[in-house]
């Protein structure tokens, strides 16, 4: 690529594919800010907050202090409840997913067992079936379970609440969680918990100073992943929320259908802020490992 | 009680457990209530009534079989598409040049955004009067928002397959890039000193030692795109629809003799993935015995 014109031809076209690839992004931040854009104008005369306001994110003007942004959230405004509960889940999925699945990527990483291979098979099917296959079943079987754990008198509810959606999000992201993390195992040497051990340590000294520290990087990543799957469920969330667990994706997707640009727009920019974060952070683990990419692929 | 013998089940019985119960439990019960087991309504008598009428009955099968097709279309055309643009980039990108890191990331950028997302972003994009009408407009090629095709909401599902694109490029991307970098130019450059042009080397080299990854991932997007409801659902016209929207609509009907034929669409998804994972598979396993 020496010569000037060559190497101008392909830094042109390098720029025209980054501006095609990001521009649904583009498309987003125009339309958040734009304000009575008239066909043709590619970009608009006049740019407000107006989408912001009327989602309660940014107070009017003249509110747009530290105060007034605190008594309006402190208000609670739809979207920043979805914004909690969606957080909320997230949160509460991926320590429930990597609890539950960090023994299993252990034993998955490190040994060798008969019937491993029906278990690895099990486990990654999840990732491959499509949500609507299993979900509609999902759906009736909780309304079951709700009867019975009533007949018990355990007054629980599993379909229609924030419970029932957080258990549901572990299907779609355990098998990551469990995948990456036996990935780290693969690569783990247990002797040093032995040496531990022969020094006295108790087990869960032994996690805490030795396992702990040595899987810290691959279980970060893990958990993004985790995070990133369970904020990004439509699906689910709507069959087994039943409309009562307002999540930001359930938000956006009743936006969708209004025609309202801007708002959708906004809504959208809140949305993948977390996850183009989480991208920044995890890049540099992305070399293409197909367990780890593998979560992408399902958000 | 030898410990060591029942430690490994014991690591795995959460994560199992999990598994079991909800997805193939539910997967099992969803089976069930497509052979027409369906208790709430007292009927437990099995039969393949649901999957006859899918298929062939007056009400059913012309919803199903335009909606079978579109979705074959709409999951070959992405996948295909997507992946050949992946590996076009990938080459592209693979070199070292100043700025690298950037283009990488904006290749990546769409990587994390949900499909939801992408769906309503090509709207922005695509609709009547979005940006790329807008561009056209600025030059004189349109003058009014009726003048551009309908590309999204189309009965032939080009919006769909649109959202795909975007979304599958970087996952394809980021996949063949590694393996390019990994593997180096070495084996190209022999090709090249022995006389192979650019497209031999490509046809002949690089094409071969991506082609198991590539694979692999095909498959993965192959069963998403096919499967995926958001999308669809956005993008997608009232006639015909793609699967597993016409599965959730019949799942949602008031009238619960509808609920087992949308098990039974839903049953014929999994069915035709399973089938794809199965073929993909025996063609690996043959291909790895004649290597």
């Amino acid at each position: 690529m020496g010569h000037p014109i060559r190497r101008a031809a392909f830094y042109f076209t390098v720029g025209v594919i980054s501006l095609i690839l990001v521009a649904p992004v583009i498309a987003f931040m125009i339309n958040a800010f734009a304000f009575r854009w008239f066909y043709p104008q590619l970009i608009p005369q006049e740019w407000s907050l107006q989408a912001w306001e009327r989602l309660g994110l940014i107070p009017r003007a003249g509110e747009r202090s530290v105060s007034g942004f605190i008594d309006l959230w402190m208000s609670v405004p739809d979207v920043v409840s979805a914004l909690w509960l969606s957080l909320a889940i997230g949160v509460t999925v991926t320590g429930l997913s990597v609890i539950i699945g960090l023994p299993a990527a252990r034993a998955l990483g490190l040994y060798k067992f008969r019937g491993k291979r029906i278990v690895e098979f099990m486990i990654i099917t999840p990732t491959i079936l499509p949500p609507i296959a299993f979900s509609l079943g999902l759906n009736i079987n909780f309304i079951r379970w709700d009867l019975a754990l009533q007949d018990m008198g355990i007054p629980i509810d599993l379909a229609g609440s924030v419970i029932g959606v957080s258990i549901v999000h572990l299907v779609p992201v355990m098998p990551y969680v469990v995948l990456t993390l036996s990935g780290v195992f693969a690569n783990y040497n247990p002797d040093f918990e032995a040496q531990a051990r022969s020094l006295g340590a108790r087990p869960l000294r032994i996690f805490w100073d030795v396992t702990l520290p040595s899987i810290l990087p691959g279980l970060f990543v893990a958990a993004l992943f985790a995070f990133l799957v369970s904020w990004s469920q439509y699906l689910l969330t709507f069959l087994i929320g039943q409309g009562r667990v307002v999540t930001l994706p359930m938000l956006l997707f009743s936006a969708a259908g209004t025609g309202n640009n801007a708002m959708i727009a906004a809504l959208s920019l809140v949305f993948i802020a977390p996850a183009i974060l989480i991208l920044l952070v995890t890049s540099r683990y992305l070399s293409g490992e197909s367990s780890a990419v593998g979560g992408f692929g399902r958000v | 009680m030898d410990w060591e013998k029942i430690r490994i089940p014991l690591m795995l019985a959460p994560t199992m457990l999990i598994i079991t119960v909800l997805f193939f439990g539910s997967l099992g019960y969803g089976l069930l209530q497509s052979f027409g087991y369906n208790p709430a309504i007292g009927t437990t008598e099995m039969s393949l009534e649901a999957y006859r009428s899918v298929l062939f009955s007056a009400e059913v099968a012309p919803v199903f079989w335009p909606g079978l097709w579109l979705s074959l279309w709409v999951a070959f055309a992405s996948t295909f598409i997507s992946a050949a643009i992946a590996i076009g980039v990938a080459l592209l990108l693979r070199r070292t040049f100043v700025g690298k890191k950037l283009a990488v990331f904006f290749f990546q950028l769409n990587l994390p955004i949900p499909h939801l997302v992408i769906a309503v972003g090509m709207l922005m994009l695509f609709s009547q009067s979005g940006l790329v009408s807008r561009i056209l407009g600025e030059m004189g090629i349109v003058t009014s928002p009726r003048d551009f095709p309908p590309l999204t909401q189309d009965a032939y599902g080009i919006g769909i397959i649109l959202a795909y694109l975007w979304k599958e490029v970087a996952f394809f991307g980021i996949i063949v890039l590694a393996i390019l970098q990994s593997l180096g130019e070495d084996y190209e450059s022999v090709a090249q000193s022995l006389g192979a042009n650019r497209w031999q080397r490509f046809r002949t080299v690089t094409l071969p030692l991506i082609m198991p990854g590539l694979m692999s991932a095909s498959i993965i997007v192959f069963a998403f795109t096919f499967g995926t409801y958001e999308v669809p659902r956005i993008l997608g016209v009232q006639h015909p629809k793609m699967l597993p929207v016409l599965a959730l609509d019949f799942f949602l009907n008031p009238d619960l003799n509808a609920r087992a034929e949308g098990m039974a669409l839903s049953m014929i998804i999994a069915v035709i993935v399973f089938a794809l994972v199965f073929v993909y598979m025996w063609i690996t396993a043959r291909t790895v015995r004649k290597a």
